[in-house]
């Protein structure tokens, strides 16, 4: 009773530190606190369950139809949607809350157009659910395949961040959004491209969610939470943080779930939460003085 | 036009008497419409009451709601009312002060995080007792508390939020969070405890919220976790406090009369997409209305005014 829950928890862990990567894109850089971000992991969710049911398309082929779909939208939400806010706000935590409050209609919208289309009830599909053993340990295809995504995923974007001049110019912004000015950084253009590319990274998790989680419309709130959690806990803007954070989290969910109640999950979540932000208020690995 | 104290209070005893007399007057439908009204002016009234002046957003009404609510649930047949009543504050109060002492060190960020999951822990909590503990999952409610006894708790309890938001107002704590609000920094260089003000302000008005929902409990004869702890009531009174502004005490009210109605009229006629709406109603808030409905007026008047003067 340990080996099964490590895999299971490695690959929740894995899920939530790549939605947490592009929630940490979206706050720390485009400094929106995107209270809709669960949804558009639903949305993608939806969008490659339709696809493979009704077009048979392969949930990985779908990937490639819903990502692109997902940064273009969210490139729009930013720029019509939220642009008008980073205009009007005159301080960070004007915008901060603004934007709280402006996502969270947005959540509200995108959760009832969900509701209005599929309704409450729950979805899944049977993509790739072969038993596969590894380490004498059974565990479902589709799993495996989705953590080796996500680690594709989040490798590449960690290279993308570290080793292009485009990355490290959207690292500027989310240290220091005047000075990256001062050094001919177009902040907007920064901010906008950093959320879009977190909205493409969260729907490629509910593309890999998709193909081994049940899911409605109602969920996306909860996806939303872990990742705002995992997002503080391993110090906003970060990358490892969110890797070591989400990896965390997801253990920890796992084994309360086998070992002690799966009723007690958010409980254990929310006070690991706690203790970390009593302790190190800026994260495992945040700068002090924000 | 500036009224003298005894005017005021005169007005408002009047005032709330008139507002008494309405269950003698009113029919079952209005009555139970009058209900919604007083029960959201209370949470509006006390989220602004601490949202107000520190600005820390807070997205846990429901949480101290539904743990009123649910201690009705368990205790009301065992106990008397008013005792239940006390429990139910008890336990709200003693919730608020651990989540107050454990969040608000932190910065205005991670609190909203927090308190925007706060309601289904405890819900998750609630659920896993009753799956594990006592076995029953869902409880009915049968007191002897007429839908007239519930206007009136109500009532008393909003003439009592305002009476706690006026005294707030006019003391050394009022002033101590306005400066919060203004500037966290300046108020602690200044010597003020801001942990201990933001604490004691956030235990009071989860207090309020927590007698409200102990208050509305009778209204559902079943209740379970996901009833008493839905989290669209932590947004609505939200939407409301901010419509009608935060920065006056009157200023939710503003809010909370038109929202209901609004919010009446489209669940009744759009059950399927109340969702959506809310979501856009809610956007058109933030966008169009930053400051609320009593921002707005006062901007209205003085400009009123500085035309008007020569």
């Amino acid at each position: 009773m340990f080996l099964e829950p490590l895999l299971t928890g490695i690959t929740l862990g894995g899920m939530y530190a790549l939605v947490a990567m592009g929630l940490t894109l979206q706050y720390g850089v485009a400094r929106i606190m995107n209270l809709s971000y669960g949804e558009i992991l639903v949305a993608a969710a939806f969008g490659v369950f339709w696809l493979f049911t009704a077009a048979g398309l392969n949930p990985l082929l779908g990937l490639a139809v819903v990502v692109p779909a997902a940064l273009v939208i969210s490139w729009l939400i930013y720029r019509i949607l939220l642009l008008p806010l980073v205009r009007r706000a005159k301080t960070r935590d004007a915008l901060e809350v603004d934007s709280i409050l402006a996502t969270f209609g947005l959540l509200f919208v995108v959760q009832g157009v969900m509701l209005v289309i599929f309704g409450g009830a729950y979805y899944s599909y049977s993509f790739l659910a072969i038993p596969v053993n590894v380490f004498g340990v059974t565990i479902a295809a589709n799993r495996l395949l989705a953590l080796a995504f996500a680690a594709v995923i989040g490798l590449g974007l960690y290279l993308g961040l570290t080793r292009t001049r485009a990355g490290t110019a959207l690292r500027a912004v989310a240290v220091d959004p005047v000075s990256a000015q001062l050094v001919a950084i177009d902040v907007r253009s920064a901010a906008a491209i950093a959320f879009a590319l977190g909205g493409g990274l969260v729907a490629s998790g509910g593309v890999l969610v998709s193909m081994f989680l049940t899911f409605n419309a109602n969920i996306g709130v909860v996806f939303t939470m872990k990742a705002l959690i995992v997002v503080i806990m391993g110090g906003v803007g970060n990358m490892l943080g969110a890797l070591v954070a989400g990896l965390i989290l997801g253990l920890t969910e796992t084994f309360v779930a086998t070992w002690i109640d799966p009723g007690l999950t958010l409980a254990a979540t929310y006070t690991i939460f706690l203790i970390i932000l009593l302790v190190r208020p800026q994260g495992l690995f945040g700068r002090s003085g924000r | 036009m500036k009224l003298s104290l005894p005017v005021k209070l005169l007005g408002a005893a009047a005032l709330v008497a008139l507002l008494a007399c309405v269950p003698m007057v009113a029919d079952s439908y209005r009555l139970s419409l009058a209900i919604s009204l007083l029960n959201y002016t209370v949470l509006a009234t006390a989220w602004a009451l601490f949202s107000g002046p520190t600005r820390y957003v807070s997205l846990a009404t429901v949480a101290f709601f539904g743990i009123g609510a649910y201690t009705v649930a368990v205790l009301g047949e065992v106990l008397a009312w008013p005792l239940v009543l006390l429990i139910a504050l008890g336990i709200g109060t003693v919730v608020a002060l651990i989540v107050g002492l454990a969040t608000l060190r932190l910065s205005g960020v991670y609190f909203v995080i927090f308190t925007f999951g706060l309601a289904e822990l405890v819900r998750q909590l609630v659920t896993w007792f009753e799956v594990n503990i006592t076995r029953t999952l869902g409880r009915y409610v049968f007191l002897d508390i007429t839908t007239d006894q519930i206007y009136w708790q109500l009532l008393g309890l909003t003439v009592l939020v305002f009476v706690a938001g006026i005294l707030i107002r006019r003391s050394r704590l009022g002033l101590a969070l306005r400066v919060i609000g203004d500037d966290e920094m300046v108020a602690r260089h200044i010597g003020i405890n801001t942990t201990a003000a933001k604490v004691a302000l956030f235990v009071l008005s989860a207090s309020f919220m927590t007698v409200c929902g102990a208050i509305m409990a009778p209204r559902w004869t079943y209740i379970d976790p996901a009833i008493a702890f839905n989290p669209v009531t932590s947004f609505q009174v939200l939407i409301m406090a901010l419509l009608g502004g935060v920065h006056r005490l009157y200023g939710p009210l503003l809010g909370v009369v038109p929202l209901t109605l609004l919010f009446e009229f489209l669940l009744a006629n759009f059950p399927n997409h109340f969702s959506i709406l809310i979501g856009i109603a809610f956007m058109l808030i933030v966008y169009a209305i930053p400051n609320g409905v009593a921002g707005l007026a006062e901007k209205l008047l003085k400009r009123q005014k500085k035309e008007s003067a020569p």
